[in-house]
This record gives C-alpha cells, structure tokens and sequence, in this order.
C-alpha cells in the first residue's frame, strides 16, 4: 500500500501554517532572546514543512514542488488543525484585530508540541522511509519546541497575577481544539492502515499527562471540553486561515511560474 | 547588520569636557597599550571619554541590529517561497543575534542592555538611518542583503582590530555572518534578474531606491566627520568614511554589471588617474534630516520597537517573578 498523500499534507500544512505564525513574532518579541527562539521554532517547522512538501511532490509526479503545494491550493485544501491557524489572541472574528498575546502563542506551540513529541517519534517506524527519517530530524527539534514553550507556560502560570490571567485565558480558548487531535480522518484512518502512521488515538493518555503535569506545575487549571469539534484537517477550517493563506501566497500567486 | 557613521553624534556622549585629564600611570600605560595596536579588556583601566564613546558607538550598532530586523521581517510572512523564507527567517534571527552579542560588549563596559533600550526608546540613540526607509517589494530584501549589509562589512571588518577586545570579537563572529548574508542577498537577486521582466523590473526598483541611501550609511565626508580624529586615535575607527565609501563603491560596481542593474548615478564612471571610481554628490540633507527623525518611517520604527517593549513588560515580569519564587523555595528547602 501506498503512502497517502493527504496524509504528507496534513502533516506539512500544520507545520507551514504554524511555522507562519511563529515569524509573525520576528522583531516583536517580549524580549530579544524570545525573538530568537521563535524565529527559531519557525525555521525548524518551515523546515519540516519542506521536506514533507516534498515527499508529497515526489509521490505525486507530475509538475509538483514543495512551493506548488505551499503557495498554490486554496484554505480549502489546506489540512492542518484549526488550532494553529488561529491568531495570537483570544476569540474573535475573522477581519478583527487585537494585539499579538504571547501567552497564546507559547500555550499553542506547547499543546501542539505536546503532541507531536509523539507522533514523530511513532513516525520514526513508519513504513515510508523518507517519512521516517523526517520524523527522526523532526522529532529532535520539536523536543526543544515543547521544552521552550512548557518552561514559559509554568514561568507565566506560575508568574505574577497578569501572567497567571492571561495564561489560563490562553488554555481556555485553545484547548477545546485540541479535541481535533483526536478524530480520525480519512487521510489519517488511510495512513495508518497503511503502516505509514500511527493511531494518533492511541497517543492520548501520553499527551493527557504532559500536559496535566505541566498545567500543574504552572497551577494552571484543565478546562472541560463541550462543544463543537474543528475539522481543519479535512479542510473546513475557521475565518483565520484564507487571511493567513492571502498574506503567505499573494506574492507568488501575483507571478505564477516565476523562479525565486 | 550594519553600522554607519558609528560617530553620529548622539546625546549621551555630551559633556565630555568636564572629565578631568590629569595625566597619570594608568593613563600613560592605556595610551602605550593603543600606541602599539594592542587590545583593551573590560577590566583595564580606561579614560572615561574612552569608554563613553565606545558605549555610544556599541549601543548604536546593536540598536541598528534590532531596528534592521524590521524593514525585512517586512517580508517574513509574504516571501515567494519556502526557501526564501526560510532564509529570510534566518537572517532576521542573525541579526537578532548580532544585537545580543553586541549589548553583552557593551555591557562589558558598565552599562546595562535595560540603559541602552531606554536610550533607544526614548529618542536619544541613534541607530542607522538606512532602516528608516521603506521595504516597497520583495527584491528590497536581496537588496538590503547585497548593497546594506556589503556596506556593514565594510564599515565593520576594519573593527575587527579595533583596539577594545570584546567589540573586535564580537565583530569578527558578526563579520562572517554579514559576508553570508551579503552572498545570499546577492543570490537572490541573480536568480530575480534571469527571470521575469517584473522580477527584473523590482530588482532596479530597488537598487534606485537603496543606492544612495547606502552611500550615505558610511558617514559624513570626512572634512565634517567630527569623532573621526580621535576615533582613529583611540583605535576605535581605523578608515574614514570617505574611504571606506569608496572602497564600497569600487567593489560594488562590478557585481551591478554581472548583476545586470543599473546603477542610479550619471556621474559614476572610472577614474583612470585615481583608480577609482567618480560619483556623484550624496543629498547630506535628506541624510542628516532623517538622522534627525524625519525620514519615511522613523516614526514607525521607533515605535514599534517602544511597543514591543512594553507589550512585552508583563512577560519579563512573569520571568521575574518566577525566578525569584523558585529561589525562594529553594532556600526553604534547604532551611
Ligand atoms: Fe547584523
Ligand atoms: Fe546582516
């Protein structure tokens, strides 16, 4: 059986998506060091978004490339998780705007690092073996990724009463999407009969206990879950990615067939 | 990035005058040390006008390094490919790097990176004038890479041996990364002029917008360059401004032709008798009002630099606080 390549592109559109994010922060960090750290979280996951891209491409034939699938499909292609298109603040609509909070963003790359510290490394055996080795780079750099946000999210837990606020706040609005993770898509339910990858469900309790240790120790507070589930990953996504996507693609999409 | 004219002058070197200069021991071995080109280390004795002109030359280069991460991270988000982002990204974090490097040397000399930072926030330093111009397109990012960091090295290798140890270290690390960033900036645009009559059609737009401003990034003639004298002097600046300009120049306008770009200069040509190139006359005026603050985007450079901070005030806070609970609670440990 054949590598799926919706499943390549679930993986590398979360890593574009929050990769993109990320560098959002370049020159407006908190402290220069942090926009050092996440410049470099956001090189590490454009980096993987590469590789992944180009597997995808390589299966596909054709006139594929890495920057064809980045710059090329439409939000509705796009199969990363919801939550990490979503902009550095609370809940708003679409077209509104507020100030970058990054209590946001170290909560989000630590949900998500949370997990795929465990997926790459289960990804390490996958019957791709150019998947396999991408998930070995990956998972060393998405171990410092967990490492740095989790330091921050106990330091502001843990911090003054604002941090505390604002980082609770950041866990109540981020962690209903977490519960994407663990829905199974076709792409995904496809992969993994093909031993390509794992069952993602499986990985649960791990993740359920980083993350509760880490909200202990930050004395932060686990919300319960009620609600609407995303589906980012089979591409119905919320208002933030087609802004996100306009901004990322126009440039390139203003000069198709151009070589940068 | 960068440093021009690192003898901008700036307010926090006034007063100098005022420092008493009665010759004496320390003084006699300081000026033999730079007499025979030898290095000054943070916990050598040192002239006061010394050490303030070094930390106002040191904070403006880091204050130039963080401020040029703006005009290009411009473009972060909007790069036409994962490449090129990927090696934007890495640029702008290098230069966020040439900044911390750059404070810890100064911080060598006895002021802290907080007193530098207000310095820049509140208006008195100076940071270089080129970030005070608008990225218009993509192609300004090859270009701030060829023509704004070739001009950084320029302006920096010399400090290499510049007579304070940790500065010239820290110059040498930054050197090599700048000579990178120059390369690929080059790069860059090679590939933009083989492709379309647009890519080809930003590349110029760029070179005529950022030519001048480039030539200017070397400072003020040297018949108006104050510091200069005694820059030299001291071994803090080891080529002048007009000769470092030159050099650039000469350099540079061969890689316009591989390049294909024309060069935005009726009056540059060779000059067979002096083996250099002529050029034409820099608009000092324009230079010294944005200098002054009144440039394109000063104004949004400054600030945004101010609210970065600020936002970020409770962060550092949060920072703090926990580092001082977790002290805490050590020690009750270990009651
Ligand atoms: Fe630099
Ligand atoms: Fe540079």
């Amino acid at each position: 059986m054949s590598t799926p390549i919706d499943y390549l592109l679930h993986l590398a559109d979360n890593a574009v998506v929050l990769g993109q994010r990320n560098a959002e922060w370049c020159g407006h960090g908190p402290i220069l060091e942090e926009d050092m750290a996440l410049a470099n979280v956001s090189l590490d996951l454009i980096g993987q978004a590469r590789l992944l891209y180009q597997r995808a491409a390589e299966l596909m034939g054709g006139d594929a490339t890495e920057d064809k699938l980045a710059y090329f499909r439409g939000p509705h292609e796009f199969r990363n998780y919801t939550l990490l298109e979503l902009p550095h603040h609370g809940a708003l609509v679409g077209y509104a705007a507020a100030d970058r909070d990054y209590a946001t963003t170290i909560v989000r790359n630590f949900l998500y690092s949370a997990l795929m510290v465990h997926v790459w490394d289960g990804l390490q055996q996958s019957a791709d073996p150019s998947l396999a080795a991408i998930a070995a780079k990956s998972l060393k750099e998405t171990s410092y990724h967990l490492h740095h946000s989790r330091d921050w999210l106990v330091r502001m837990g843990d911090g003054t009463e604002e941090s505390h606020a604002r980082a609770q706040a950041a866990v109540n609005h981020l962690m209903p999407y977490t519960e994407e993770f663990w829905t199974t898509s076709p792409a995904e339910g496809a992969a993994v009969a093909a031993k390509v990858a794992i069952d993602v469900w499986a990985l649960r309790p791990a993740w359920d206990a980083l993350v509760n240790d880490a909200l202990a120790e930050a004395t932060l507070t686990r919300p319960n879950f009620h609600g609407y589930v995303t589906e980012g990953k089979v591409g119905l996504h919320s208002e933030h990615l087609s802004y996100l996507l306009g901004e990322m693609q126009g440039l390139a999409r203003a000069h198709p067939g151009a070589t940068w | 990035m960068y440093t021009q004219a690192m003898d901008i002058p700036d307010d926090s070197g006034k007063k100098l005058a005022a420092v008493s200069n009665a010759p004496s021991d320390r003084e006699a071995a300081f000026e033999a040390r730079i007499d025979a080109d030898g290095r000054i280390e943070p916990q050598d004795w040192m002239p006061e006008a010394y050490r303030r002109t070094l930390v106002r030359q040191i904070s403006q280069h880091a204050h130039s390094e963080i401020v040029g991460m703006l005009p290009e991270g411009n473009w972060i988000s909007r790069a036409p490919s994962l490449k090129r982002k990927a090696i934007l990204i890495a640029k702008v974090q290098d230069e966020g790097g040439h900044g911390l490097y750059l404070y810890s040397a100064a911080e060598t000399l006895g002021t802290s990176r907080d007193q530098m930072l207000e310095g820049l926030h509140s208006g008195k330093a100076k940071y270089s004038s080129i970030f005070n111009y608008p990225t218009l397109n993509w192609a300004d990012v090859g270009v701030i890479g060829w023509l704004v960091d070739g001009a950084a090295i320029m302006n920096q290798v010399p400090l290499c041996r510049c007579s304070y140890g940790p500065y010239a270290r820290a110059m040498v690390r930054v050197c090599k990364e700048e000579s990178f960033h120059q390369r690929q900036g080059y790069e860059a645009l090679l590939v933009m002029m083989k492709g379309t009559d647009e890519q080809r059609a930003m590349v110029q737009d760029a070179v005529n917008r950022y030519w001048w401003k480039c030539l200017a990034m070397f400072g003020p003639p040297d018949a108006d360059s104050p510091h200069s004298a005694q820059g030299m002097r001291w071994g803090i600046k080891r080529i002048s401004n007009d000769d470092l300009r030159q050099k650039f120049i000469d350099a540079t306008v061969p890689q316009a032709k591989v390049l294909g770009v024309t060069l935005p200069d009726p009056d540059l040509k060779w000059n067979e008798a002096r083996g250099h190139y002529d050029y034409g006359q820099i608009d000092w005026a324009e230079f010294w009002n944005t200098v002054e603050g009144n440039g394109p985007c000063n104004k949004e450079r400054l600030a945004t630099r101010v609210k970065a901070h600020n936002d970020g005030q409770w962060v550092r806070d949060a920072a703090q606080a926990y580092a001082r609970k977790q002290k805490e609670r050590a020690l009750k440990e270990a009651a």
